[in-house]
């Protein structure tokens, strides 16, 4: 459009002007984040480095940081992540799964949701670690009785952002799609699947966190390997260093998993014309 | 031909809004429906449209009964429901998923440039201003080449310049293949300047309440005595349309008598 120009070019340099200090914002506002933590660690690290507590309960980030230095170097650091992501992955794989699956139907079909949900919803309010016991007695107390749990809790997020994005997909869009007479699946296809995405996206990232809840759950209940029997061993022989350096690896881990999803899903959210997008979040 | 008999609606709440709408609309030709609000113009059209089924009555076009979307016939809403997931390309082509990638290709790059934004064929809908939106809205509704198409109060949501541009490019677009293009409107002067025919509804029940022929040539001068009559003429008989104290007439008289008053 030519009529756009000018206006174009008299906004174009205060914009400019204004990516300066926005770019150096970008940078900054996390590290505001990090501000705390890193005081508290350090001020912790001197207290204990000048000998004013002896940090046997409370170990300063040096020796945390040295214990999983430990870990690494004996090759048991690998392998109880290895354990752990194992255990997550999976369990994360079936309850997405079936959340997904149970969770369309329920949406997509009416019949099935009132056959089928408040069964899910009565299910839901029971706490999920009630179910160990049951698990332990049915599936043992190996690997499946671990996995089942933690898709369990991976499930319900799951299903509720399925079938809840279903049930508000904005009728006006659907009517665009009944205009041009979609068929059944096309509609599913290139109206409804877009449409729930960026809900489908978040419920599996509350899924994701869910699992990792879980897995520690899980593990602390009768695990040999894994990040949660680290915790265990740690309580047990009194090494509150491995506890901790447990629970860090535990944050890297969540954290990265979750940016893993959000990465993969970024190109199929480009679209979204949202607030959290204008704030560069 | 597309023809209303006697098509009426009432909602699941009890209300009518529609009872029994009985109008002939050539191929071709140009309709705008005006009337007060609430008075079931949407409702109209979206029995015509298929979107909703009438309560009693048919809506028969070229001898098909119309009970559900069909090809022939296309719908702009007030808003322009764009796809927010797709470019303004892919939302021009949506119609046209089962023609062939190269001909869809082409078709869409034909309308993108008779609407004015082949330089936005790659932008999100959202990077859109509204009478941009609501161009890819009409090129998306008239890609698959409707026999019908059916506006509900398409520009309403637009600035009086925007506005007028559209209606242009509107008729500029409906000379290319002249569907029959059935108007909704609050705007007197959009439906005298589009319309061959303009339909007055009454409301409480929806119905049909005056027809007023507007023989004029276009292009139309908004500027022009004649014009100005016919703007007049219009509003008469949508003012009277609102006044409860006049009778109605029997909607069913031919066109002829358009002007009876
Ligand atoms: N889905 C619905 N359920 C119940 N009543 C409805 C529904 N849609 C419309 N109505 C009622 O039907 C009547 C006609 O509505 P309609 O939307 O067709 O009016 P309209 O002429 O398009 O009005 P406007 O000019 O304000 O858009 C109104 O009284 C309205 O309240
Ligand atoms: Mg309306």
């Amino acid at each position: 459009m030519s009529s756009d120009a000018p206006v174009l070019q008299q906004t174009s340099e205060p914009a400019e002007s204004a990516a300066a200090p926005s770019r150096l914002a970008r940078y900054a506002r996390p590290m505001l984040g990090v501000l705390l933590p890193l005081t508290l660690a350090l001020g912790w690290e001197f207290l204990v480095w000048r000998g004013w507590s002896n940090g046997r309960l409370v170990p300063p980030p040096s020796r945390v940081f040295a214990t999983i230095v430990d870990l690494a170097r004996s090759g048991e650091l690998v392998r109880h992540i290895a354990a752990t992501l194992w255990r997550v992955g999976l369990g994360f794989a079936f309850g997405v799964v079936a959340g997904t699956l149970l969770g369309a139907i329920s949406g997509y079909w009416s019949l099935a949701r009132r056959l089928l949900d408040p069964t899910v919803q009565a299910l839901r309010a029971i706490p999920s670690l009630a179910w160990v016991p049951l698990f332990i007695l049915w599936l043992g107390i190996f690997e499946t009785s671990k996995v089942v749990l933690i898709a369990v809790g991976v499930f319900f997020p799951v299903y509720l952002g399925v079938m809840g994005a279903i049930l508000i997909v904005d009728r006006k869009i659907v009517e665009v799609g009944r205009t041009f007479r979609l068929s059944g699946p096309a509609m599913i296809r290139r109206i409804l699947l877009p449409a729930v995405l960026p809900a489908y996206v978040v419920s599996l990232r509350v899924g994701l966190g869910l699992g990792w809840m879980f897995v520690v759950a899980a593990e602390l209940i009768g695990a040999s390997e894994g990040l949660g029997y680290l915790l265990l061993d740690g309580q047990q022989l009194g090494k509150p260093a491995q506890i901790l350096a447990a629970i860090v690896i535990f944050a890297i881990l969540g954290k990265l998993t979750d940016w893993l999803i959000e990465i993969a899903a970024a190109p199929f959210l480009r679209w979204q014309d949202a607030f959290g997008r204008t704030r560069g979040a | 031909m597309l023809a209303l008999d006697r098509v009426s609606k009432t909602y699941p709440n009890g209300v009518q809004a529609l009872a029994r709408f009985s109008a002939e609309i050539r191929q071709g030709e140009i309709v705008a429906i005006i009337g007060g609000s609430g008075c079931g113009k949407s409702t109209l059209l979206r029995a015509i449209a298929g979107l909703d089924r009438a309560s009693s009555g048919t809506v028969i076009l070229d001898n098909e009964a119309i009970a559900s979307p069909h090809a022939k016939i296309g719908i702009i809403f007030q808003e322009p429901r764009l796809l927010p997931w797709l470019s303004v390309a892919d939302n021009i082509g949506f119609g046209l998923a089962d023609a062939p990638a190269a001909e869809r290709r082409e078709k869409v790059a034909r309308a993108l440039e008779r609407v004015g934004l082949a330089e936005k064929a790659q932008a999100w809908p959202r990077e859109l201003s509204g009478g941009q939106a609501q161009r890819v809205a009409i090129a998306r509704a008239l890609v698959p080449q409707p026999e019908v198409l059916l506006l509900d109060e398409p520009f309403s949501a637009l600035d009086a310049f925007t506005r007028r541009d559209l209606q242009d490019h509107l008729l500029d677009l409906w000379a290319d293949t002249r569907p029959t293009l059935i108007l909704v409107t609050h705007d007197v002067d959009e439906a005298v300047v589009l319309a061959d025919r303009v339909l007055v509804m009454r409301p409480r029940p929806g119905r049909l309440f005056d027809q007023i022929e507007i023989n004029l040539s276009r292009p139309r001068d908004r500027n022009s005595p004649l014009f100005e009559n016919f703007k007049r003429s219009v509003l008469t008989s949508l003012d009277r349309s609102l006044d409860r104290s006049v009778p109605d007439r029997d909607a069913t008289q031919g066109p002829g008598q358009a002007m009876w008053w």
